[in-house]
């Protein structure tokens, strides 16, 4: 019992900072699926995301839930920008160029963070604060409770937006095929700065979530290799498949801290990845299609 | 102008196009000889660490450059190619063996982590090759036995034929040597038909295919060549550090790689040294204007970092070309004087190739 019982425990544990991964693939995801950039710097995205809930909330006494919101708008005008300005003028070239260019984007966040807010980890009060909810046998955190419940709340919420608003349906089509969708008058190129906005905003919600599990610091955007494991599992083009591939990360990444020697820990996200390229590249959700020339 | 009249067979295959290339490269080889004669020590090191950084960025200028892979692993390789050297040279084996064995060791790792990645491009290579930098980097931190771990490795002094190398000058001639081997095996490489079937791989893999090149070899190859040069810098960059920490084969240092390979310019094996220069001395200039710089912006921490994030997207969205890109187009203003026109150097449309099917 006692054994089940704590194996659980490390089942929640490993869930709640899956759906961190998971959220952040999910960012990854987005991008991909309708551009074919992937965001290098999207941790550090969700990084900035944090800050800025942190300077609302903790600086200007606002409100836990105003200052949630106003943080993740802020975040995703944010990353409306970048794409408007930024991105948009790399279509075109190589893809390694926009792997380069964001890795580049996520130094200079990293340091425009440290000059904002300092070095220094920070930390606001929540409603989910050092709570402790009892289910059953389990003891739970209410903050690894409230980051499972956020993002599958949020998860509802965006998709209700893909399936039954005109602007989601649009943003589908122009992933799906852009010329088409052109022809259809979607202003493709403000539904890809959208896209990178909606993006930028569900960073935003991974960093206020993870706030009161872990400090915000510069150096938080690190989590997004590992949210790259979690994007490859699902496929890298599956939104599911994200939060998925993040949950699965997440829980083998406790159970190997609980059960394997220390120092295997940080790796085996890595090593999941690896192996998953190399067994299944395709990953767990997606389709084999073939290229025409 | 410059016009070639072939008048020969024999100069469709040579190394140098003409005269003047083998009177300019013979002069900047006889001038980098000459150097710690006349200069001093501070100065012969720092060439030397742009002369290990140059091979690295060479070997991944092959791979990033002409096959159009990308790495973000390759200071794993430099870890290996240098805790390798250092390991042998420890266990008594003379430098003259561990030098190559490292070159040759690293390569063997290329090849191996390149084999079951092949089957991925672009986007995917990059984020295997991230994962798998970052597991060897732990892998140096804890197998503390041969690596010694966070408390470091000392390395021992390499002799060549009796000879102690333990002054900035005998590293210094050791990698001009390596540098000056590594850019003509790539010269060579490049004219041969590899060195097409990688450029024909980076331009479109479905149509190089259809031609007939193997793309799993040839990728295989271009991966172990490559890792195999990057551990040839590794090796000589243990001496150059003179002790190891596990830390300093992170992904930053990866990223400085590509730093080097995107800023001086793809495609070209000038960009390869041109970028060695700026991202070697980039810190120096740093260091020296520290405390010029007003509004204690020379104070701040992670400036360094920043700085080459900056340039990185600065020269992506600007100028593609990178440092040999300014360099072609200042020899065609000149050569073509007073002929130039603005459209001589404009940038040629292009479209973005899907990777999604395939």
């Amino acid at each position: 019992m006692e054994d089940a019982a704590r194996l659980l425990q490390l089942v929640v544990n490993g869930a709640a900072a899956g759906c961190i991964y998971g959220l952040i693939a999910l960012g990854f995801v987005l991008i991909y699926k309708a551009t074919e950039m992937v965001n290098f710097a999207q941790g550090d995205v969700m990084m900035l995301g944090g800050f800025v809930a942190y300077s609302l909330i903790a600086h200007w006494g606002l409100n836990y839930w105003i200052g949630a919101l106003l943080a993740i708008a802020i975040t995703a005008a944010f990353g409306f920008a970048l794409d408007a300005i930024i991105l948009r003028r790399v279509i075109g070239q190589p893809q390694f160029a926009v792997v380069m260019l964001t890795l580049g984007l996520g130094f200079i966040f990293r340091a425009g963070a440290g000059i904002a807010w300092g070095y220094d980890s920070v930390g606001f009060n929540t409603p989910f604060t050092n709570k402790i909810a009892n289910i059953g046998p389990l003891i739970l955190g209410q903050d690894n409770l409230s980051i499972i419940v956020g993002t599958v709340l949020l998860c509802a919420v965006l998709y209700v937006f893909f399936s039954k608003t005109r602007l989601g349906v649009a943003m589908q089509a122009s992933s799906q095929n852009q010329l088409a969708a052109y022809y259809m008058g979607i202003p493709v190129r403000t539904v890809f700065s959208l896209i990178w906005a909606i993006s930028a905003g569900v960073a935003a919600v991974a960093g206020i979530l993870l706030s009161p599990v872990s400090m915000i610091d510069v150096n938080m955007g690190f989590l997004g290799i590992k949210a790259f494991a979690a994007a490859v599992i699902g496929g890298f083009g599956s939104i599911p498949g994200s939060l998925v591939g993040g949950v699965i990360v997440g829980v083998v990444e406790q159970l190997a801290g609980y059960y394997l020697p220390a120092g295997f820990q940080e790796v085996t996200s890595n090593v999941v990845l690896l192996a998953m390229l190399i067994l299944r590249p395709q990953g767990l959700f997606a389709e084999l299609q073939g290229k025409r020339v | 102008m410059r016009y070639l009249f072939r008048t020969d067979y024999k100069q469709d295959t040579a190394l140098a196009r003409h005269g003047g290339d083998v009177f300019w490269y013979g002069l900047l080889t006889l001038a980098m000889l000459a150097i710690p004669l006349l200069m001093g020590e501070f100065y012969v090191g720092e060439l030397g660490g742009v002369f290990i950084f140059a091979i690295a960025g060479v070997g991944l200028m092959l791979l990033v450059g002409y096959t159009g892979l990308i790495s973000l692993g390759h200071a794993a390789f430099l870890g290996i190619g240098a805790y390798t050297n250092s390991v042998l040279l420890e266990r008594g084996m003379p430098f003259v063996v561990t030098l190559p064995v490292a070159g040759l060791f690293t390569a063997f790792c290329g090849a191996a982590i390149g084999l079951p990645t092949l089957r991925m491009s672009g986007l995917y290579l990059a984020i295997a090759t991230l994962a798998f930098g970052s597991i060897v980097g732990t892998v140096f931190q804890k197998w503390s036995s041969v690596t010694g771990g966070f408390d470091g490795f000392a390395v021992p002094t390499p002799t060549i034929f009796g000879i102690g190398l333990d002054g900035a000058t005998g590293i210094y001639y050791v990698s001009l040597v390596v540098l000056i081997f590594v850019l003509w095996i790539s010269a060579n490489m490049l004219r041969s038909p590899m060195g097409r079937a990688m450029v024909a791989i980076r331009d479109s893999e479905v149509s190089a295919q259809s031609m007939g090149i193997n793309l799993a070899r040839y990728k295989a190859m271009a991966f172990a060549i490559s890792a195999g040069m990057t551990g040839l810098a590794g090796a000589l960059f243990a001496h150059y550090v003179r002790f190891l920490a596990p830390d300093a084969f992170d992904v930053l240092l990866s990223v400085q790689f590509v730093t080097i390979v995107f800023v001086g310019g793809l495609g070209s094996l000038h960009g390869a040294i041109f970028g060695a220069i700026f991202v070697r001395l980039l810190p120096q200039f740093i260091a020296i204007v520290r405390d010029d710089l007003p509004f204690g912006i020379g104070r701040l921490p992670g400036l360094e970092p920043s700085l080459f994030g900056l340039v990185l997207v600065l020269v992506i969205l600007f100028q593609p070309g990178g440092i040999n890109g300014i360099w072609q187009k200042a020899k065609h203003a000149f050569t073509a004087f007073p002929f130039k026109r603005q459209t001589s150097s404009r940038r040629q449309k292009s479209y973005a190739k899907s990777e999604r099917l395939r």
